[in-house]
């Protein structure tokens, strides 16, 4: 994408920027995410379908943030978990500058995340073919064969935390499985700390995962921890009606009151 | 040198498991290949370039019960298990990189004190080295000493043959004990060049060189460049077949439980935290030059063993291609 | 006792003493005779303690190897000090011991020693200051400085008293600015500027420091500028611990194992360390 080459070269020429997060070709043409501080290195920038980092994660890592002001390469997905985040307090409208790539390999220069709210409102995204093949296996499945379908795979779970550490929205400077007063989730690969870890952080992402994917990418095992995530979204769209990352408002689904909030939980 | 022809390799298989040996073997299931505990040797998959996770497991798994606790009125009381009755492990099939690794392993759970659940499994474990016939650009073992028709850590070595049987050697004397026991499955081997039937690694670069410069690299500023998209979790330290870093846990109620120890990573944010909040490592690059001068420079300093055999397993399955010997080249470049 | 380098003593509390604020000292006997008439330990060496259920965690055996107990010290920082801290006379913990390596005190035969400590450091020093003080006549003049946030700081308040009337020993305490109450009769200031204002001499001295990461990076240069050369000046290190034997890598630091090679080390090998601590 030449464009976004160009774009690039000139923020970091100006100094408008001291880094462009973004992709590069890395071993056996996989894609990885790639830092660009020097203009000349720009051309290794390159946006194509098959980059799907959510680089949003970088953008408040304090080993980005102390390199200077950033530019980020930003897909729909990356776009969306910038809204979360900004909804979050991760992250400062002004400290970053936002360059959006579509699917059609089009680039949009952002002026402000405003703008940034009405593309994703008007372009939303929805999940894979093969993702939505496989939430509605799992729904059509009886508990028990669901059960065993989540066991099985989470045997194999070695407690690694990619899944975590590729994920934007755990932003955690410390994490729940960090904590050891109590150890409320076991960091030991058996049934029960598997389960645990992966229930759990299904649910600190209810309501703000950006349906990314990354996370099940992500897993060595191949594990589709995705799904628990995808599944929650989809939950939550039929009782709340809102998909995560489509509001500047620094409001948080599940834990901000309103007074219509359905509660016939409540006998 | 012996033959091993393809249908005897069952009988073999039948033998030690017969022995009462638990067979730890490369399986393809859920769509990738790594070594499980079989129950038949159908379910082996012989050719394969890599496995998901290594072998390390046979003798350092990812969690292991070290001893129960109680805790009584009377006091509190530990009691180990007992690591006498750990079975016999064959490792079946495991390539040059798998088989060396147990040694530098080995130095770390016997360096001065003996680690008796590592030291047991491994007195009584059996492995059964497969020379690589292919490899892919992730494999870099001649870069680190280790080459793929290395015998180094085998006790038997198979090198796959054109038609199915395979070359065997006999390199130990658990491996002679086993060729003794079913002498009918090896027969003499044809005059054969195994050079020519393994597979050629390119040398990247020389781990000596490698070794004498990452020691001076300290405060090189290269580590805050490598290390800017690494996530910081544990898939390189949990799939390599040499990284031993554990975590030691208890869990249990009100009246006892177990105390075990689990893989850990010096990846990890918090590794090094201490209680009162301060960090010893508290950027990523710090903890990636922590893990790459470990293994090139203080471990081969202080245990004389080096801590990479070229598996190529951490660059495969980082989310991020962090691509060790791409990381090492440019290091000796630098 | 099996060859299982994991299995803890069972250890019984004797004795509880309180320190300071948060601070306890339990004088521990082992459960087992035979156990504890095989246990040896040398000053400086430290050990894992145990609460089952909680875990273990780290910190120096703060008796002296010439007497015929264990000590240890600790503050309630975290979980396994905060169970620690639940427990009483009588119960039971896990020890883990000994580990690490040791004071040298056999080369500072004849030398005067100066220990150094500040508030919760003083246990990691206690074990070497008693030993030394039980074999008197090895040592020419011993002097201890002790400092303390407030003078409710200061541990070990009934064992200053002790050297305090102790002719053989040259004892000063001082509280931080602020931290002293009106009959307060120490030094008032933070430990490297007394210790800069005593201006001790290094002929023949030998100086052990602990304190924490602060006072250390403002002492060291106070003794250098007093003459100490770099393998005189003694400290005791703390880092992440685990197992206690070199094996699940968390204190690793360079080449070093601070349990294996530490926790006692001398100016000059710190130097040499990578700032990773």
């Amino acid at each position: 994408m030449n464009k976004l080459k160009e774009k690039a070269k000139e923020l970091l020429s100006s100094r408008a920027v001291q880094v462009v997060v973004g992709y590069e070709e890395g071993t056996g043409g996989k894609i990885r995410p790639a830092f660009v501080s020097r203009p000349e290195d720009a051309d290794k920038l390159l946006y194509n379908a098959d980059c799907h980092h959510n680089l949003a994660l970088y953008l408040y890592k304090h080993e980005t943030k102390r390199i200077g002001k950033m530019a980020v390469v930003a897909p729909p997905f990356v776009l969306r978990s910038i809204l979360i985040l900004t909804t979050e307090f991760q992250l400062e409208e002004d400290s970053l500058v936002v360059l959006g790539v579509t699917p059609e390999e089009e680039l949009i220069e952002f002026a402000n995340f405003k703008e940034i709210e009405t593309w994703v409102n008007q372009h939303p995204i929805g999940m894979k073919e093969k993702d939505r093949e496989m939430l509605n296996r799992l729904n059509a499945m009886s508990r028990d064969e669901r059960w065993q379908f989540w066991q099985n795979e989470f045997s194999k779970c070695i407690k690694c935390f990619a899944c975590r550490g590729t994920c934007p929205m755990c932003s955690c400077f410390r994490c729940t499985v960090d904590y050891n007063a109590p150890q409320w989730i076991s960091v030991g690969s058996h049934q029960l700390g598997n389960f645990d870890w992966h229930l759990m952080r299904a649910m600190h992402l209810a309501g703000r995962c950006s349906v990314c994917g990354q996370c099940g990418e992500a897993c060595p095992m191949d594990i589709p921890v995705h799904l628990l995530s995808f599944q929650i979204n989809e939950d939550i769209f039929k009782m709340f009606g809102s998909r995560a990352g489509l509001t500047l408002k620094k409001e948080s689904l599940l834990s901000t009151w309103k007074s219509n909030d359905v509660e016939n939980f409540i006998r | 040198m012996k033959l091993i022809k393809k249908e005897d390799l069952p009988g073999l298989y039948g033998y030690l498991a017969s022995a009462g040996k638990k067979i730890f073997a490369p399986v393809r299931k859920n769509g990738m290949v790594s070594f499980s505990f079989t129950s038949a040797f159908e379910e082996i998959e012989m050719s394969y370039i890599q496995t998901k996770l290594s072998a390390k497991a046979a003798a350092f798994p990812k969690i292991e019960k070290l001893m129960k606790y109680t805790i009584q009125k009377e006091g509190q009381s530990y009691e180990p298990y007992d690591v006498e009755k750990f079975p016999g492990i064959v490792v079946w099939g495991a390539h040059p990189c798998d088989a060396a690794a147990f040694h530098p392993l080995n130095a770390v759970f016997t360096w001065e004190t003996h680690d008796k659940y590592f030291t047991r499994r491994l007195e009584n474990l059996l492995i059964i080295g497969l020379s690589c016939t292919s490899h892919d650009e992730f494999c870099f073992c001649t870069s680190v000493g280790v080459h793929p028709g290395d015998t180094k850590g085998s006790d038997i070595q198979l090198t796959p043959l054109p038609g199915g049987d395979y070359l065997a050697e006999i390199i130990t004397t658990k491996g002679e004990a086993v060729a003794a026991a079913v002498p009918a499955l090896f027969s003499p081997a044809p005059g054969l060049n195994k050079e020519e039937l393994v597979t050629s690694v390119e040398k990247r670069f020389d781990h000596e060189a490698l070794h004498a410069k990452i020691n001076g690299m300290f405060d090189h500023p290269v580590w805050k460049e490598q290390a800017l998209r690494c996530i910081g979790c544990g898939a390189c330290t949990y799939v390599c077949p040499i990284c031993s870093c554990f975590d030691i846990q208890d869990e249990g109620g009100i009246f006892g439980g177990l105390r075990y120890r689990c893989w850990d990573s010096c990846g990890f944010g918090h590794f090094t935290i201490h209680t009162s909040g301060h960090n010893p490592r508290e950027s990523q690059d710090t903890r990636w030059r922590q893990r790459l001068m470990h293994k090139f420079s203080y471990q081969p300093q202080r245990q004389e063993v080096f801590g990479c055999v070229g598996c190529g397993r951490c660059s495969r399955n980082c989310p991020v291609d962090m691509n060790i010997s791409e990381h090492l080249t440019q290091i000796m470049a630098v | 006792m099996s060859d299982n380098i994991y299995q803890p003593y069972v250890m019984r509390i004797e004795q509880i003493t309180e320190e300071a604020p948060d601070v306890r000292t339990y004088r521990l006997r082992f459960t087992n005779e035979e156990e504890a008439s095989r246990f040896v330990f040398k000053a400086g060496q430290f050990a894992e303690y145990s609460v089952p259920g909680e875990g273990e965690c780290t910190f120096c055996i703060a008796s002296s190897p010439t007497r015929d107990y264990v000590e240890c010290t600790f503050r309630k920082a975290g979980r396994v000090t905060g169970a620690l801290a639940t427990l009483d006379e009588g119960d039971t913990l896990g020890f883990r011991g000994p580990y690490g390596n040791i004071f040298p005190i056999e080369e500072w035969k004849g030398k005067n020693l100066l220990f150094i400590a500040g508030g919760i450091a003083l246990p990691p020093m206690r074990c070497v200051i008693w030993n030394c003080l039980d074999t008197r006549e090895n040592f020419k003049d011993i002097t201890i400085l002790y400092g303390a946030k407030t003078v409710n700081d200061l541990v070990y308040k009934q064992e200053l008293k002790e050297w305090e009337a102790r002719p053989d020993v040259n004892l000063v305490t001082t509280v931080d600015p602020g931290g002293e109450t009106p009959d307060w009769k120490g030094e008032v200031g933070f430990v490297p500027t007394i210790l800069d204002k005593m201006a001790p001499s290094c002929e023949n001295t030998i100086a052990i420091v602990c304190g924490p990461p602060i006072m250390i990076k403002f002492t060291f240069p106070v003794l250098t500028k007093l003459g100490f050369p770099d393998e005189a000046i003694f400290t005791t290190l703390e880092n992440r611990m685990k197992c206690g034997f070199g094996k699940c890598g968390r204190c690793n630091v360079g080449t070093v194992f601070v349990c294996k090679d530490g926790p006692v080390f001398t100016y000059a090998q710190l130097k040499n360390l990578p700032a990773e601590y």
